[in-house]
């Protein structure tokens, strides 16, 4: 209780009543994240179980009573029947459960990465940051399908369905730990040389110590703001991956999927399958990104 | 500016104008369909898209014109020889040239049809009743048979003739082995007698063909394209997208959401036509075990009450309805209506009865179900991925958990030949229309010169005999007996799980003019424009 009285008395979270754009990006995440959390007791239909879809209630017009059964669907049906409003709740948790996960990865690996770098310098920071470098130098999205790719190739078909998502994350992960690393490697060139740091290589504390316990704890503030830019990023790359129909398996629709599966309909009219999906894509990138935008300021002391 | 320069300005654009439109001719054809050919050597696979390519470099002695009827093409004239009914005679053309200028004999077709029996051709189920091919003098052919085949010419018409120097130059002397991916010169490059010459070939990307300025048939046919180049386009609305924008000029496979689109859109038509093809599943009935299952041991598709049990699960009537709008002949055997054997009562389904499967899964001892790998193709045949999503959903309703693996038709198709799935999407067209061509390639177990796509591993001596005794039946009402009869079995086993036969649907500028084919095989010495 008393971290809560501190937080909600903290000069942070004052700047964040005071934001109306935050304010409403955080409500909007937060319904988005909850209605992705508490999917199966929302949604009226499990979408991803192809055993319970009626395929007669495929291209159902949204809030209108399907031709041959009669059904209703509030936001209408894809090209299997399936209630598009319970493949967007299902499809969120894939899209974030996807961006959580690929971003936690990167973040893990580029700040170790990043540290080591930084703090022991010489020839293993130049290793590391030219790999680092190296893989600037490519687009994102390609060095993930590259890595999608491969890991595609190395399973067995029938395993592939189970290990799609976490190959995605892989993925992602992989393509995003450098802006990580880079920023965590500046920091610990700031820090290594300060006097707490000196002290306590002095009494003999071990260099991985000092790295995790008296180093990391400062360079923490940018790496959260990049972590939820790159949350952003990652769900959009993860759509994108979809979209190109790399991602996540056609029974097991996420939001790009049912973007890719909706824009085969837009010349006959049915928008619905496309549209939804993609305003809730909007939405969540756009609000992550706005929150993340809004952290970085408040935690820049420059700005104050 | 004075007014002799404004003149000069103004007769220099009108000359500009005119010499943009000239170079912009109508002669240009832009083509697009969703996948591409799978090779340009002509024996190494036997698949519509392929035999389309290459229908417009190569030639088969017979061909299928625009409604699909066989007319003379290398070989003007073929008859039985006199005194022997195991011997076909067939006079071959006069004065034909390859593209490379090489003259075209008998000693060219000997080659070709030896080539196209050989282990690696995909061409030889059509062959297997010939025991030699001879040449007589040079424009004089005889073909002896292992007993009297009446229907022989029937199979001639996708057997495309390559010249035998060329080939013997570029060591492709054997077709490719596709399964394989074996990269021979035939495969990229090609020497036929077509109305039209490879130009330039990036697989998967664009093909350019120009006419042949030396072609035999002139006067014979229209030839007005001069030029053709081939896009594949995967994706059906940037393929629709294309036709819309004028990018292309015909595109073969419109999808089935967007026909109204298209035959309402400004200066374009469809033209439609029922096809000589029927999409079904084939399931691994063969083999002890599986190995794309969960079920260890044994083979669960092995049991014909299983595949009974599958067969009135699937809902082909709602396939029709949501998945393709209407566009297809629901069917319960996989041969179209156009097929020498075909009757109604083959053509009968059983309404979709879950109940009724799920009472024949418990009676197999799968009441419980099991997982198994569906393998589909995404770029080959009309809304195939869409087909596959919603019998996954089918499979789901008795207990059958399918994992959907959907791919290119080039990764896809392997599985089949290679005998790697055991649950699969095909389409089988039957350009000879007759039974045997089916039965050859889907029916008889797998043997070196027959049962090359058989995927179902299904095997059975009698059967087996009674397809070879087809080639050389003479008598037609005791043919046709014998094909009932193997069909029966095809029924009873469930080898296969029909689903439906295919509506063509091209789309194309209103000024073409251009019948649709029947088996999606566009001849484009034939195109006129209006």
């Amino acid at each position: 209780m008393e971290a809560v009285s501190n937080f909600l008395a903290s000069d942070l979270f004052y700047r964040f009543r005071k934001s109306p754009v935050a304010v409403l990006a955080f409500i909007v995440t937060a319904v988005l994240v909850l209605s992705a959390l508490f999917a199966p007791l929302i949604a009226p239909q499990n979408p991803f179980d192809p055993g319970s879809l009626n395929l007669m209630n495929g291209f159902s017009q949204p809030g209108e009573p399907n031709q041959f059964t009669g059904e209703t669907f509030m936001l209408g049906t894809d090209d299997q029947g399936r209630d598009v409003f319970s493949t967007i709740l299902y499809g969120l948790r894939i899209s974030l459960f996807v961006g959580f996960s690929a971003v936690m990865f990167a973040m893990v690996l580029g700040s170790v990465l990043g540290l080591i770098a930084g703090y022991t310098g010489g020839r293993t920071d130049t290793i590391i940051m030219r790999i680092a470098d190296i893989q600037l130098t490519f687009p994102a999205i390609l060095v993930a399908l590259l890595i999608f790719g491969i890991a595609k190739g190395i399973t067995p078909p029938s395993y592939r369905d189970e290990v799609a998502i976490w190959v995605l994350i892989l993925a992602i992960g992989l393509s995003d730990w450098v802006q990580f690393a880079r920023v965590v490697r500046g920091a610990t060139l700031v820090e290594r040389n300060k006097e707490y740091v000196q002290a306590a290589k002095l009494i003999g504390r071990k260099p991985m110590a000092i790295m995790l316990k008296h180093i990391l704890p400062n360079t923490l503030g940018p790496v959260l703001v990049i972590a939820t830019i790159s949350l952003a990023l990652a769900i959009i790359a993860e759509a994108t991956l979809s979209f190109l129909g790399v991602g996540a398996p056609p029974t097991q629709p996420s939001l790009g999927t049912l973007i890719r599966i909706g824009q085969g309909f837009l010349f006959s009219g049915e928008y619905w399958i496309l549209l939804y999906p993609a305003v809730t894509l909007l939405a969540l990138a756009l609000s992550v990104n706005l929150l993340g935008d809004w952290l970085r300021d408040a935690l820049n002391p420059k700005l104050k | 500016m004075s007014s002799k320069k404004k003149l000069l300005g103004a007769l220099l654009t009108t000359a500009i104008l005119a010499g943009s439109s000239a170079l912009a001719s109508a002669e240009t054809l832009r083509w697009a369909r969703a996948g591409d050919s799978l090779t340009l050597d002509p024996h190494s696979q036997n698949e519509g898209p392929t035999h389309a390519l290459s229908q417009q470099i190569y030639e088969p002695l017979i061909s299928p014109d625009m409604e699909a009827k066989p007319i003379p093409a290398l070989a003007t004239e073929w008859m039985v020889k006199e005194g022997d009914p195991n011997v076909w005679v067939f006079k071959l053309r006069e004065g034909v040239k390859f593209h490379g200028g090489e003259d075209f004999t008998a000693e060219d077709v000997v080659f070709s049809f030896n080539r196209a029996k050989m282990e690696s051709s995909d061409m030889k189920e059509l062959l297997v009743s010939i025991k030699e091919v001879r040449a007589v003098d040079d424009y004089t052919v005889e073909m002896e048979t292992e007993g009297p085949n009446p229907i022989l010419p029937n199979n001639l018409t996708n057997l495309f003739i390559m010249d035998k120097g060329w080939a013997e130059a570029n060591d492709v002397t054997a077709p490719a082995e596709f399964d394989d991916g074996e990269e021979t010169y035939a495969v990229r490059n090609a020497n036929g007698t077509g109305a039209f010459m490879l130009e330039s070939r990036e697989p998967d990307t664009k093909t350019v063909l120009k006419a042949n300025p030396d072609y035999w048939g002139k006067g014979q046919f229209p030839l007005e394209v001069t030029e053709i180049i081939y896009t594949p386009i995967q994706n059906a609305a940037t393929r629709v997208a294309a036709l819309l924008s004028g990018e292309v000029d015909l595109i073969q496979d419109v999808p089935v959401q967007d026909i109204d689109r298209v035959a309402n859109g400004d200066g374009l038509k469809v033209g439609n036509a029922p096809q000589n093809r029927t999409i079904f599943f084939g399931i691994n009935s063969g083999d002890a075990d599986l190995e794309n299952d969960n079920v260890e041991g044994k083979n669960p598709f092995a049991d014909v009450r299983v595949r009974k049990a599958m067969n009135m699960a699937i809902d082909r009537d709602a396939i029709k309805q949501v998945v393709m709008r209407g566009q297809s002949a629901p069917t319960g055997v996989i041969i179209p209506p156009f097929v020498n054997g075909w009757t109604d009562a083959l053509d009968a389904y059983p309404k979709a009865d879950i109940d009724a499967a799920k009472a024949l899964m418990e009676e197999a001892g799968y009441g419980d179900g099991f997982e198994v790998t569906m393998h589909c193709p995404n770029d080959r045949y009309i809304n195939d991925e869409a087909i596959c999503q919603a019998a996954v959903g089918m499979m789901g309703k008795i207990g059958i958990k399918a994992n959907l693996v959907a791919q290119t038709k080039a990764n896809h198709f392997p599985l089949i030949s290679g005998k790697k799935t055991d649950f699969y999407l095909l389409g089988w067209g039957v350009p000879t229309f007759d039974s045997e061509y089916v039965f050859n390639f889907l029916v008889h177990s797998t043997t070196d010169d027959r049962g090359s796509w058989n995927g179902s591993r299904f095997s059975n001596a009698d059967v087996d005999a009674m397809i070879q005794s087809l080639g050389s039946e003479v008598d037609l009402d005791k043919r046709n007996e014998t094909i009932a009869k193997i069909w029966q079995v095809v029924q009873d086993e469930q080898i296969y799980l029909p689903i439906h036969n295919q509506v063509l649907n091209w789309g194309m500028k209103s000024n073409i003019d251009f019948p649709v084919q029947p088996e999606d095989q566009p001849h484009f010495k034939f195109l006129k424009f209006n």
